[in-house]
C-alpha cells in the first residue's frame, strides 16, 4: 500500500468497505516496516524495564536473607523494593513487550499494516512517563499497598489514557482487516484489548480514587489483581503461542474446535476465579466458594489448550533445536500448564490452608509470569525483531545463554522454593513450631532463590546486549538477506499464511 | 468465518458476568456496613482510628509491611492462626470497615499482626524491634528501619525521655542516644491499636 492510498485518520476510524481480493493485502514487508518504529519504542523501554525490574528483584531477594543488606535507606527498604519490582516487570517489561507482540500479530493477521503509527508512539512515550513518575513514587513511599495497583493516583490515570490509545487502535486495526478469516489469535488479543482497560479503570476508580468500603476492596483487588493475569496476560501468551506454533513448524493447528472451546471456556471461568486468594479470609463464603469452583472448572480451558498445543507440535518437538522462537514458546505454554494446574491446586481450601501466605505463592506467581509469559515474549521477539529491523540476530551465542541461563534458573527458583513455601506452611500450621523456626527454615530456600535470580540476571542480559547490537546493525547500510540466524527456520516464513 | 461482532459480545458478556457477581452483588450485601453496639460491654465497635494510629497507618502503607505481614485471622479449625496466638476468634469484615486501605495482607514472612497490639503492649519493645529487629527477635529476616530513628548528640549530659533503650552490643557511641522520628512513633501507635478483641456475634 503507497502513501497516496494510505486512510486519513477520519477514514481509519471508519473504514471504507473493504475489498476481499487478496490482491488488496499488504505484503508482509510493508506490515512490518509499518510497525518497525512504534514496536521498537515498546520493546527498548519494556526490556529496560526489565533490566530495572530485575536488579529490583535481586535486591529485594538478597534483603529476605540478608535483612542488614541496603538497610539504611527508605527507598530501598524491602518493601518497597518489592512492589517497585512487581510494577516495573508487569506494567513495563510483560505489558510493553505485550503490547508490542498483540499488535504486531494483529497486523499481521488482519493483513494490514498499522495505519498512523504516530499514535502508537505517542501512546508508548506516555505509558513510560506515567510508568516512571510512578515506579519513582513507590520508591518514594507513596505505594498504595494494594497489590497489583501500587502504582500512585497520580501515575495510573496516565496508563489509562495511553493504554485506551492503543486498544482503540488495535481495535481499528482489526476492522481494517483486509483478511475476513479470524483467527484464534485474534479472538484472544480483541478480548484481551478490551477487559484491560475495563479492569483497570474500575479497579483503580473503586480502590484508588473513590475507595469502597471495608473488605470489599479486598474483593475488587483480588477480581483485578488476578484478572490482570488472566484476562490480560494469559490471552496474549496464548495468542503468540496460537501463532508461532504452526507458524514455525508449518502445520496449521491440530483442532479448530478445540481452540474455539478453550477460548470460551477460558472468558467464561477464569475472570470468576479471583476469591479464591481469600480462602479463609474475612469474606462471606459464598463468595470465596464461587471463585473455588471456578478455579476447578480452569481445567477444561487448561487441558483442552494443551491438548491442542501439544497436538500440534507432535512430532515436530526436534524443530525445538533450529529455532530460537519455537524453543521459547514451547517452553512458555508448558509453563501455562503447569501453572493453571499449581493455581488450580493453590485454590483448593485443604490445600490453600498450607500454602497460602507462604512463599509458595511467589514461585506460583513467577511459573505463571516468567516461565509462561516472559518466556513466551523472548519467544516472540526473537522471531520479531529480525523481521521489523531487517537484519539478523548478531550472535547465536548470545541466544543459546539466553535461553539456558532463564530455562535453568527458572527451575531452580521455582521447583525448590515451591517445596520450601509448602514446608514453611506446614510448620506453620503447628502452632508448636516457634514462628522464629519457621523463618529460619526458609532462609536455604531464599538465598537459592537469590543464585537463581543471579542466572536469570545473565539470561536477560545476553538478550539486552543481542538486542543492542541487532539495533546498531540498523544504523549500518542493509547488506545481507534476512534469515534466522540458526539454520533450519530459513523458508519457513512463506508456510501458513492463510492461517 | 466471521463473527466479529458476535465474539465481541461473548467477551463483554463474560467480565459482566463476574464484575455483577463478584464486584456488584457483594457492594449490596456488604458495601456499607455499619458498626454495632457490643452488648456485654456497650461500646460501639469498631471505632474510628484517629491522630497519630492514623498516621500510623500510613506509614505501614508507605513502606510496604503488607509484604510480609497479613492482617486477617482464618477460623478455628483452618490453620493454627487462634492457636499460635494471632487472634482470639476469626477476622470479619466488620473489623475492617474504617480501613483504608484495607491491608489484609497475602504473606506471613513475618506473623500477623492483628491483635499485635495485644500480644506485644510495650511501646519500648516496638521501638527496639523496629530499630534492629535482632534485638527483640534474634535471627528474624525482617529488616531494620533505622531510617526511623534519629542519632543525636545528648545535650548537656540528659539522655532525652523518649530515646531508646539499647543492649550494649546495638547502643550509639558515647554521648550519642537514638530517638524515634515521628513517623516511628505514628507506626507504633497504629501497631499498638491493632486490637480487635471485640467479642462480635457474627465472629463466634
Amino acid at each position: 500500500m503507497s502513501e497516496e492510498t494510505s486512510p486519513t485518520l477520519m477514514q481509519s476510524l471508519d473504514p471504507r468497505k473493504i475489498s476481499n481480493d487478496s490482491d488488496d493485502c499488504a505484503t508482509l514487508v510493508e506490515i512490518d516496516r509499518s510497525c518497525r518504529a512504534p514496536l521498537l519504542i515498546f520493546i527498548i523501554s519494556g526490556l529496560i524495564w526489565l533490566l530495572i525490574g530485575t536488579g529490583l528483584a535481586l535486591i529485594a531477594s538478597i534483603k529476605l536473607h540478608n535483612p542488614n543488606f541496603l538497610s539504611g535507606w527508605s527507598w530501598l527498604s524491602f518493601g518497597v523494593v518489592r512492589p517497585a519490582h512487581l510494577n516495573t516487570v508487569i506494567y513495563g517489561f510483560c505489558s510493553e513487550t505485550g503490547i508490542a507482540v498483540a499488535l504486531w500479530l494483529m497486523c499481521r493477521l488482519c493483513k494490514t499494516p498499522l495505519i498512523h503509527s504516530g499514535i502508537i508512539i505517542i501512546a508508548a512515550v506516555f505509558w513510560n512517563i506515567g510508568l516512571t513518575i510512578g515506579i519513582f513514587g513507590i520508591l518514594a513511599g507513596d505505594s498504595t499497598s494494594i497489590e497489583w495497583l501500587e502504582l500512585p493516583a497520580y501515575s495510573s490515570p496516565i496508563l489509562f489514557i495511553s493504554f485506551a490509545l492503543i486498544g482503540i487502535w488495535t481495535v481499528i486495526a482489526f476492522r481494517y482487516r483486509r483478511e475476513p478469516m479470524l483467527y484464534v489469535s485474534q479472538w484472544y488479543l480483541l478480548a484481551a484489548f478490551f477487559w484491560f482497560p475495563w479492569l483497570y479503570s474500575v479497579a483503580n476508580i473503586m480502590l484508588v480514587l473513590e475507595p469502597v468500603h471495608g473488605t470489599l476492596q479486598a474483593a475488587v483487588n483480588w477480581w483485578f489483581a488476578h484478572n490482570v493475569l488472566g484476562l490480560w496476560f494469559t490471552p496474549i501468551g496464548l495468542a503468540a503461542i496460537y501463532y508461532f506454533i504452526p507458524k514455525i513448524i508449518g502445520r496449521p493447528i491440530h483442532s479448530y474446535h478445540l481452540s474455539v472451546f478453550g477460548f470460551w471456556s477460558l472468558a467464561l471461568f477464569y475472570n470468576w476465579n479471583g476469591m479464591h486468594h481469600l480462602i479463609g479470609g474475612p469474606l462471606p463464603a459464598w463468595l470465596v466458594t464461587i471463585s473455588i469452583v471456578a478455579s476447578v472448572m480452569m481445567l477444561i480451558p487448561v487441558v483442552t489448550v494443551a491438548i491442542n498445543h501439544h497436538m500440534t507440535m507432535w512430532g515436530h518437538f526436534k524443530a525445538m533445536k533450529n529455532s530460537p522462537t519455537l524453543r521459547f514458546i514451547v517452553v512458555g505454554a508448558m509453563s501455562y500448564t503447569l501453572a493453571s494446574l499449581q493455581g488450580i491446586a493453590s485454590a483448593i481450601p485443604s490445600y490453600s490452608e498450607v500454602v497460602h501466605f507462604t512463599h509458595h505463592t511467589v514461585a506460583h506467581a513467577h511459573l505463571g509470569m516468567y516461565a509462561f509469559f516472559a518466556m513466551i515474549m523472548f519467544g516472540s521477539m526473537y522471531y520479531i525483531i529480525p523481521r521489523i529491523t531487517n537484519r539478523e540476530w548478531p550472535s547465536a551465542g548470545l541466544i543459546y545463554i539466553h535461553f539456558w541461563a532463564v530455562f535453568v534458573g527458572m527451575i531452580l527458583y521455582i521447583v525448590p522454593l515451591s517445596i520450601g513455601g509448602f514446608l514453611q506452611g506446614l510448620k506453620m500450621n503447628n502452632p508448636d513450631v516457634p514462628f522464629l523456626e519457621v523463618v529460619q527454615m526458609t532462609l536455604p530456600f531464599l538465598k537459592f532463590r537469590t543464585l537463581a535470580g543471579l542466572l536469570m540476571t545473565v539470561g536477560h542480559i545476553a538478550f539486552f546486549a543481542n538486542f543492542i547490537w541487532i539495533l546498531a546493525r540498523c544504523l549500518q547500510p542493509y547488506r545481507e538477506p534476512v534469515a534466522m540466524i540458526l539454520k533450519g527456520t530459513i523458508g519457513l516464513e512463506s508456510k501458513e499464511e492463510n492461517s | 468465518m466471521n463473527f466479529g461482532p458476535l465474539i465481541f459480545l461473548g467477551i463483554f458478556l463474560s467480565l459482566a458476568s463476574s464484575w455483577c457477581g463478584l464486584i456488584l452483588i457483594p457492594l449490596f450485601q456488604f458495601g456499607k456496613m455499619e458498626p454495632v453496639t457490643i452488648e456485654m460491654t456497650g461500646e460501639i465497635y469498631p471505632q474510628p482510628k484517629g491522630g497519630e494510629a492514623k498516621q500510623g497507618m500510613s506509614v505501614y502503607r508507605s513502606n510496604g509491611c503488607i509484604y510480609c505481614h497479613s492482617q486477617q485471622v482464618r477460623p478455628r479449625g483452618f490453620g493454627a492462626d487462634i492457636e499460635r496466638g494471632w487472634g482470639s476468634r476469626r477476622s470479619v469484615g466488620r473489623d475492617y470497615i474504617y480501613d483504608n486501605p484495607v491491608l489484609l495482607g497475602t504473606m506471613r514472612t513475618g506473623p500477623d499482626l492483628t491483635n499485635i497490639g495485644q500480644r506485644q503492649p510495650s511501646e519500648d519493645w516496638h521501638f527496639s524491634h523496629l530499630y534492629d529487629p535482632q534485638i527483640t527477635s534474634p535471627g528474624s529476616n525482617m529488616p531494620p528501619y533505622r531510617f526511623l530513628f534519629e542519632t543525636r548528640p545528648i545535650r548537656n549530659g540528659v539522655v532525652s525521655e523518649n530515646a531508646l533503650k539499647l543492649p550494649a552490643n546495638f547502643a550509639p557511641e558515647d554521648g550519642f542516644e537514638i530517638v524515634p522520628k515521628k513517623e516511628a512513633k505514628a507506626l507504633v501507635a497504629y501497631l499498638l491499636s491493632l486490637q480487635a478483641t471485640a467479642p462480635l456475634p457474627e465472629a463466634r
